[in-house]
């Protein structure tokens, strides 16, 4: 339909006097409907040579089936190239911009909401067997192995490091606590050319990609070891070697940008695609909207994943939308999209597996809705207590908690033991204790850093500004300080 | 769109392989060269330039920031005849250059593709490279501007059109936030390499909307580079140097410069994005200006002649950062400055240069700084209100003539 218009409004170009497609052909419709030779039209007589000579094939069908008689003639029925199951009988039809609709002479109201909610895919109960009849992808051993111990490694990391927020070691942070299934699951689908466009809650990609817990630790502390020299807040991360683009705090700035690198990977004719990611609230900014429409009109291969975690700081998402969820916005943008429960994770990596492999072969985006629940605060600035229910954090934490069910599910498998489990806790926290202390160590960046990077090379005004920083700080070397490299 | 998308790469392909032999002249001009390392401007005005000795590389037209011969600044000095085109053209010219020589430049917008652009800056490129380097989009400046940012921190090197710069407005946060900030916050790892460019400025009746002076509202913004131009000449050769930085650009061209014509030399030709334009040399009075207002000081300059006065106009190109070394030599010669903007006279670049040169070349100044800007009132739509609101030739006479008593 887009091919259409677009070329027909080159071909109105041609056309003098100029005039618009829509404009152009009800001109010509009406012409003929008062030419009492109408009815002996259809098909291919209509058309005047000379008008359509530059069409192309195309247009030609186009005007051949426009050109069907209406059931305004009784009994003159001439031959179309149409089938009548095409339309309902008493319905007429009519080109407008953008294709073609039927229309009828019911008015009526599209409902703001279906009697059902769009149902969620889900694989594993929350006994950790396989619902019957459920259709997933198979994980082996390993696979499944490593998402497990991943999963496991995310959630102490983010205990752990919250703690240390607590005890004033660092200045902030955020955890992903609910949301491991969505993080490791969705990691292990993809694969290391995925470009990924994180949001802030997505540390488990960086995690499966092979981020070490020190190069975590050394982000958080903003020391001289980190790849983001300390510029930023903690978890903020940022890896081009792991393909995953830096952080940026704003909500949803990242949606419109996926299009962009998924248009770089289309020069380039990749075969990977884009993973961009939004919370339940990153939808509600314009980004959203803008990006998601960019990506369906301009065919980029982007996976937009949003963790529909049911709050955005305190608002609910009742009072976010009103649409059912996320899932149904997709349709609105010409995406297909998918609903999955987020706390399964085998559930979440056969959807990610199959929805990489239709973005890809078939250069389309598609969103998927991964409900999911955020059991931390939102970040260590927020007591979500004072918004919501003790017993409901609970419940999500205990009973729907993702790793308990997944761990049922691979221990059945006779691939996990409890005493894996213990091994691996107690290493992991050992590991984590010490990367912090020797972040905590290492050296912070040095004042040079402040200036360098804003631009590719140093200008002069900047030179200008670190130099009179610097006689600022050797004339009060007291006040500056002392763990700082000058 | 599959037949778009399909065009596209094919168009793609062909180009990476292709060598076009048609630019491979080095420019005349006399400026030396640099490799792309730090240069020190100190703020007494004394240049201290980091000549980077390496191989005579002609093929690199990048010139050095400081011009160790002002003068050649100025006018084209053109070897050949040369050929005359508009603005508009000359824009199109190097940009059309720039993507036949690195196959990542792309250019992204609204109407950029078969319509050719709002004014006609892509016309022919869409035929030429394809539907996918030059690429139509639906109307969301901050999309579209996220769009490129994205593509940029990939590799390609998207070169951005705002059908107005008023509309990039809407795309403040992409090119605040993550535009001018992302190479920092990444630690260096993201480049940006974008050029945003656009028409701005007071038009024939426009209306208040479509005559935005965006200038003012983007100095601040660290990380980004600022360039206005104002000829046939400046135009292709800024566009060139904007699509070749490595950081981010926004151009600011003008709706009633775009059909200017020049005659600018057939070699090819970069310009310095950091540089100011020497366009008159004088003795009695520095005038800085830049884009449209340069052709109303050049006009108040003939009279000023006239009148037995000696202006050095320059033009100042850059406006972030300031040239202040073209510029501190100037005011070191004159003794008096007078700034001819169009932007609004709260916040605007005028008000910024101002503050820049008595910061720095306080003790040179006979006189306070003089700075002629637009009222602080929406652009009004009739048209005997519009030309009473950007600054005319004959204000510029007055107060040269008031400065110089």
């Amino acid at each position: 339909m887009a091919i259409w218009f677009s070329r027909s409004r080159k071909i109105a170009h041609f056309l003098k006097p100029k005039i618009a497609p829509s404009e152009f052909l009800y001109k010509i419709c009406s012409n003929y409907a008062n030419s009492s030779s109408f009815r002996t039209l259809g098909g291919e007589n209509c058309r005047n040579p000379q008008v359509f000579s530059d069409y192309s094939t195309t247009i030609l069908a186009f005007r051949r089936r426009w050109w069907r008689p209406e059931s305004t003639r009784a009994g003159e029925q001439v031959e179309t190239p149409y089938s009548d199951d095409d339309y309902e009988d008493e319905n007429q039809a009519l080109d407008f911009p953008g294709g073609r609709v039927t229309f009828t002479p019911e008015m009526k109201f599209i409902s703001e909401a279906s009697d059902k909610r769009i149902p969620c895919y889900r694989v594993l109960g929350d006994d950790g067997h396989p619902i019957s009849g459920s259709r997933y992808e198979q994980v082996d051993k390993e696979t499944a192995v490593k998402m497990y111990k991943s999963m496991v490694i995310l959630q102490i990391m983010d205990n752990i490091f919250y703690e240390a927020q607590r005890q004033g070691r660092i200045s902030f942070y955020l955890t992903s606590l609910g949301e491991e299934a969505i993080n490791i699951a969705t990691a292990a689908a993809l694969t290391l050319d995925d470009v990924i466009l994180p949001q802030y809650r997505e540390p488990g990609i960086l995690l499966w990609r092979g981020f070490t817990l020190q190069e975590f630790a050394n982000q958080c502390f903003g020391n001289n070891a980190d790849y983001g020299k300390g510029r930023q807040m903690p978890i903020h991360y940022g890896s081009n070697k792991h393909n995953f683009f830096t952080i940026s705090s704003p909500i949803a700035t990242q949606l419109p940008q996926a299009a962009g690198v998924a248009y770089s990977l289309k020069m380039d004719k990749k075969e990977a695609c884009v993973v961009a990611f939004t919370g339940d609230g990153g939808t509600s900014e314009g980004d959203f909207h803008a990006g998601l429409n960019f990506a369906a009109v301009l065919e980029a291969p982007v996976l937009f994943i949003c963790r529909n975690n049911g709050w955005a700081i305190s608002t609910p998402t009742s009072e976010q939308f009103r649409s059912d969820g996320v899932v149904v916005k997709g349709q609105a943008y010409g995406i297909r999209s998918i609903r999955v429960d987020g706390n399964d994770a085998l559930a979440v990596y056969s959807t990610i597996r199959a929805a990489r492999e239709m973005v890809i072969r078939e250069q389309k985006p598609i969103l998927v809705e991964a409900l999911s629940y955020r059991v931390g605060h939102h970040s260590t600035s927020d007591d979500s207590t004072k918004y919501r229910p003790i017993n409901e954090i609970e419940y999500w934490k205990t009973a729907r908690n993702p790793l308990a069910r997944f761990q049922k599910w691979v221990h059945k498998n006779g691939w996990w033991t409890d005493d894996d489990e213990s091994e691996l806790r107690g290493s992991i926290r050992k590991q984590l204790l010490t990367a912090i202390q020797v972040a905590e160590k290492t050296e912070k960046p040095p004042l040079a850093e402040m200036f360098s990077d804003v631009y590719s090379h140093l200008p002069s005004n900047l030179h200008e500004q670190e130099k009179s920083l610097r006689e600022t700080i050797k004339r009060h070397r007291q006040d500056y300080p002392t763990d700082v490299p000058v | 769109m599959a037949a778009a998308v399909t065009q596209g790469i094919g168009a793609t392909a062909a180009l990476s392989s292709a060598n076009s032999n048609k630019f491979q002249f080095t420019t005349r001009r006399s400026l030396s060269e640099r490799k792309g390392s730090s240069f020190v401007i100190r703020s007494d005005g004394n240049p201290r330039v980091d000549l980077n000795q390496h191989s005579n590389r002609t093929r690199q037209l990048v010139t050095n920031a400081v011009s160790t011969k002002p003068d050649s600044a100025s006018a084209s000095t053109v070897s050949k005849p040369g050929h005359e085109l508009l603005l508009f053209e000359a824009l199109r010219e190097g940009l059309e250059e720039e993507m036949d020589r690195d196959p990542h430049v792309c250019v992204i917008g609204e109407d950029v593709g078969h319509y050719g652009g709002s004014y006609k800056v892509t016309k022919g490129l869409a035929d030429k490279y394809g539907d996918l380097r030059v690429l139509d989009t639906p109307i969301a400046e901050n999309s579209f501007t996220g769009m490129a940012i994205g593509a940029a921190m990939t590799g390609l090197r998207p070169v951005v059109e705002g059908m107005n710069m008023g509309f990039l407005l809407l795309a403040f946060n992409q090119i605040s936030n993550n535009c001018g900030m992302l190479h920092y916050t990444s630690g260096g790892q993201f480049k940006i390499p974008v050029v945003i460019r656009g028409p701005g400025g007071v038009g024939r009746q426009l209306g208040a909307e479509h005559s935005q002076r965006l200038e003012s509202y983007f100095q601040s913004i660290p990380g980004i580079q600022m360039v206005a131009c104002s000829t046939a000449y400046n135009a292709k050769g800024l566009m060139k140097a904007a699509i070749r930085s490595e950081n981010p650009v926004i151009l600011f061209e003008h709706v009633l410069l775009y059909n200017l014509k020049e005659r600018i030399p057939d070699e090819e030709y970069v310009l310095n994005l950091e540089e100011a334009e020497m366009v008159r040399p004088g003795e009695h009075v520095t005038i800085l200006t830049y884009s449209r207002m340069r052709y109303h000081v050049m006009q108040a300059a003939k009279t000023l002649v006239n009148k037995g006065y000696d202006p050095e106009v320059i033009d100042i190109r850059s406006l972030k950062p300031f040239d202040l070394y073209t510029i501190g030599n100037s005011v070191k010669k004159t003794h008096r400055v007078i700034i001819v903007e169009e932007c609004m006279r709260t916040g605007g670049i005028g008000a910024s240069l101002t503050a820049s040169i008595n910061e720095n070349f306080h003790d040179y100044l006979d006189a306070p700084i003089v700075c002629l800007s637009s009222q602080d009132v929406p652009t009004p739509y009739a048209a005997s209100l519009e030309e009473w609101t950007v600054v005319q030739p004959a204000q510029i006479v007055a107060a040269v003539e008031q400065l110089c008593q």
